[in-house]
């Protein structure tokens, strides 16, 4: 039985949701089951936010991630306060910016540059969901690459279609050419 | 011919596409949170299919402006989250009396007051039973998934009208906010209910006469050629004003009686393994899917248990928590408020078993493992 | 003899009505019903929504489709009506207490959309289904059961209000004054828009009393003594308005409808498919 819980984290504006959404909708293409589901302050900008999703070959009946088995983290505060509720064997994926990586040889890590090449290399940091999205394909498969593509197209904004897809790539590529980059037992 | 499709559908957002499926063209709410995104919807849908939205300047001027819609001949509805559902409870009350058929959805949020405005919570229970003010029934649905809110949507619409009466949707912000695959019914596999027209002419027309063999009164609608009158007063068949005791005593008799009385019709529960259970969680919307994990966790370690989930809220599944007390050793009510359904159970099934509670109120879903724990160590106790 | 009015457009049945002798409720009615036969409304196309108090009643003795709402929300009930089918007249009965204290939200918003909807408020200066309280029309210094040692609230100007909130088509009449007060109702049902006529009508029961007014003809004395048609008044010095109120048609506009607005947004899509 395949069940994956994942955990998106960051701050609010950058799009975590919005990422949760497109990975569970990826993963509905694909045909499994999927659940997912937010939790939010009152900040619209800012704060702290995630989303959480739940891909399954069975039926999903309590709806929340409690332990996660893969997380992300784009803030260092995201990452300090869920870093504990990732599992032994759990991959974490964190921005580089996160500059203190949490000391835990039971998971593996990857340190990938996303809100930079949101920023530098696509020149909008707003895709730095869509960048997380790649690398997060790329390390786990655990939607099909063509889901995951039709499920971005299907839910970004109209007239950003290239730019989007720029942003998937680029975020193929950081583990394709970043793999320097890992960190931990899976390296 | 409609094509059964798959879809990743947030809650709210199936409410309001089974609410269009159901026949309503009209919305009046005010914004409030976990329920916002049904406000939004239906701005953005309604006038696609010819229906109208108003953001009104109140909550209290949502509710009233649905009934007055619905008065029109139009089928309408509002949603909001407790604070919002407080405010609306003397138009329900109206709702009631006149016998106006509307939908108003609670996705409930932690309370009282302000409260928690992000986080889920079920302590409306009570507040969708006797929130308005003066004796009468309700029916208050409450479903646990997104696909169980489309049914729960067009059921609340289809006994609104069959019923001529408000109808409670409850909600909460887990299942209101969470996304999940949904199998979409074709449109020949729904089944829409609408108010009965009157079937004499205008002349003969008593807006609240109960003809030989119906439930309540035929319906007519404002601008229909049947000019006639609605009051928040006790009435007669003729709808007018009468302070008379004995006009007064049928008329909330048969309020309370008409939904009372097909409890066989309205009631629906799940029953998830209690054929062989001698012990079972009792639990509603989102956290009948915790307890849902929880059987399953238990079973697996030998437990004799299972879950009974009434999805008709109110009114009461009496017959149905009558029987599993019989049968059952224990029940734990399991609710995310300090024990409101609980009450009733215990009033039901206290005298055939042992009713117990389990509840938390910090805005957060109850996980399966403390269902887990606790009933291990109140097996151990 | 009931007149060919009452028989017409009243529910005979229902009659005597509840209102007080003396008290000018069936005075602003009858000027209702008289505009609308003016006008020649059809009887099915017309609704009548009000809310809770002695004005309130009038919708049960008036026969088109009629709603007694709930207290201050009849223009909520009516704007979904009126939403629902747009092309129903909708005329809202209400009081002062009503349409201004527990119902003053939805005045001002109504008006601010400009439905169109036309609102008669009955204005007695008091609650007085209730027994004769203060209402937010109430004149500083007067007395009501709670204020027993006279007002000291400003009473409000509702002409003011609507007209500030939006309304485009405002006018006051009195009772005294009847001709006067059926054409600006038929005017104000002719606007296409938000209207607003305040009737000023008397409670020789309560407010009339508890204020020693006098007896309904001494208040009636008053209303033809003291309104002043906005022409007059114009040229009147300050201190010839002391103690005087405007009558007339005081403010009217030209502003897209609600309903008509709402109709363009569906009709956008219409023509998209």
């Amino acid at each position: 039985m395949a069940h994956h819980e994942i955990r998106l984290t960051g701050s609010g504006g950058q799009g975590l949701i919005l990422a949760g959404i497109i990975l569970a909708e990826a993963a509905l293409y694909d045909g499994l089951n999927v659940v997912q589901s937010q939790s939010y302050g009152p900040e619209a900008r800012g704060g702290a936010s995630k989303a959480e999703v739940i891909i399954s070959d069975s039926e999903i009946s309590y709806p929340k991630v409690d332990k996660c088995d893969l997380m992300l983290a784009l803030t260092q505060a995201s990452c300090d306060k869920y870093i504990d509720t990732l599992k032994p064997k759990g991959i974490l994926i964190a921005d580089k910016s996160v500059d203190n990586i949490p000391k835990r040889d039971d998971i593996t890590i990857y340190i990938l540059p996303i809100l930079e090449t949101a920023q530098k290399d696509l020149g909008k940091p707003m895709v730095s969901n869509i960048v997380a999205l790649g690398g997060i394909y790329e390390i786990t498969k655990l939607v099909s690459r063509d889901s995951l593509e039709k499920a971005v197209l299907r839910r970004i904004p109209r007239g950003t279609e290239m730019l989007n897809k720029k942003a998937l790539e680029e975020g193929y590529n950081l583990i394709k050419n970043h793999k320097e980059e890992c960190y931990g037992d899976g390296c | 011919m409609g094509e059964r499709f798959v879809k990743l559908m947030q809650g709210n957002e199936a409410c309001v596409d089974a609410a269009i499926a159901a026949g309503m063209k009209f919305y009046a709410g005010y914004p409030i949170t976990p329920s916002t995104e049904i406000a939004e919807l239906s701005a953005e849908k309604l006038p696609r299919i010819g229906g109208r939205f108003i953001q009104m300047e109140d909550e209290i001027a949502g509710i009233s402006a649905i009934i007055g819609a619905s008065i029109a001949g139009t089928k309408s509805m509002t949603a909001t989250s407790g604070p919002g559902f407080s405010l609306k409870q003397e138009g329900i009350g109206y709702a009631v009396i006149t016998e106006t058929p509307c939908v108003i959805v609670n996705v409930q949020r932690g309370g009282p007051s302000t409260g928690l405005p992000t986080a889920p919570a079920q302590g409306d229970i009570m507040q969708a039973r006797w929130g308005t003010h003066g004796d009468h029934s309700i029916i208050a649905l409450y479903p646990w998934s997104v696909r169980e809110i489309y049914d729960a949507t067009i059921r609340a619409f289809n006994l609104s009208e069959k019923y001529r009466t408000p109808v409670i949707l409850l909600m909460d912000e887990v299942i209101g906010h969470m996304r999940e695959r949904i199998e979409l019914p074709t449109d020949e596999e729904l089944t829409i209910i609408n108010r009965k027209k009157p079937s004499c002419p205008p002349e003969e027309y008593k807006p609240y006469k109960v003809n030989e063999g119906d439930i309540v009164p035929e319906m007519a609608g404002f601008g229909e050629g049947y000019r006639f009158h609605v009051t928040g007063l006790t009435h007669g068949e003729s709808g007018f004003p009468s302070s008379n005791g004995e006009v007064a005593e049928n008329l909330i008799r048969r309020l309370v009686g008409k939904i009372e009385d097909n409890k066989d019709d309205i009631v629906e529960v799940h029953e998830y393994l209690l054929d062989d259970a001698d012990m079972a969680v009792i639990a509603f919307g989102s956290t009948a899917r915790s307890a849902k994990s929880a059987v399953d966790i238990l079973r697996t370690e030998g437990y004799k248990i299972g879950m009974f989930r009434p999805i008709t809220i109110w009114p009461l599944a009496e017959k149905q928590l009558e029987e599993l007390s019989i049968k059952l050793k224990k029940v734990i009510v399991v609710e995310m408020n300090v024990g409101q359904y609980y009450l009733e159970v215990d009033r039901v099934a206290g005298k055939n078993t042992k009713v117990e509670k389990f509840g938390k109120v910090n805005g957060e879903l109850i996980t399966p493992e403390e269902i887990v724990s606790y009933i291990k160590e109140g097996n151990h106790a | 003899m009931p007149s060919n009015l009452v028989n017409e457009y009243f529910r005979t049945e229902n009659l005597p009505h509840i209102w007080c002798p003396g008290c000018g409720n069936g005075i602003v009615t009858r000027a209702i019903v008289k505009a609308v036969d003016n006008l020649g409304l059809n009887r099915e196309d017309t609704c009548v929504v009000s809310g809770i108090g002695c004005s309130s009643r009038a919708s049960g003795y008036l026969d088109f489709n009629t709603i007694h709402t709930t207290h201050g929300r009849a223009l909520a009930f009516a704007t979904g009506i009126k939403l629902a089918k747009p092309d129903l007249n909708v005329i809202v009965i209400t009081g002062d207490g009503d349409s201004s204290a527990i119902g003053g939200n939805h005045l001002i918003h109504a008006a601010r959309r400009n439905i169109d909807i036309t609102t008669i408020v009955f204005n007695n200066n008091t609650y007085g289904m209730t027994g004769g309280q203060y209402s937010p029309t109430t004149p500083t210094g007067d007395k009501g059961t709670t204020a027993p040692y006279g007002n000291i609230d400003m009473a409000f100007d509702l002409c003011k209000l609507a007209e500030a909130a939006g309304a485009t088509y405002v006018s006051r009449g009195t009772i005294y004054t009847t001709n006067m007060l059926i054409k600006l109702v038929e005017n104000g049902i002719k606007n296409k828009g938000f209207s607003f006529v305040e009737a000023m009508t008397i409670c020789p029961t309560y407010y009339g009393r508890k204020n020693k007014k006098g007896e309904a003809v001494d208040m009636m004395t008053y209303l033809k003594d003291y309104a002043i048609n906005v022409a007059a008044y114009d040229k009147l010095t300050d201190e010839q308005r002391e103690g005087k109120f405007i009558i007339g048609e005081l403010y009217k506009s030209e502003r897209p409808e609600y309903t008509e607005e709402y109709q363009k947004i569906i009709n956008s899509f219409a023509e998209e498919v």
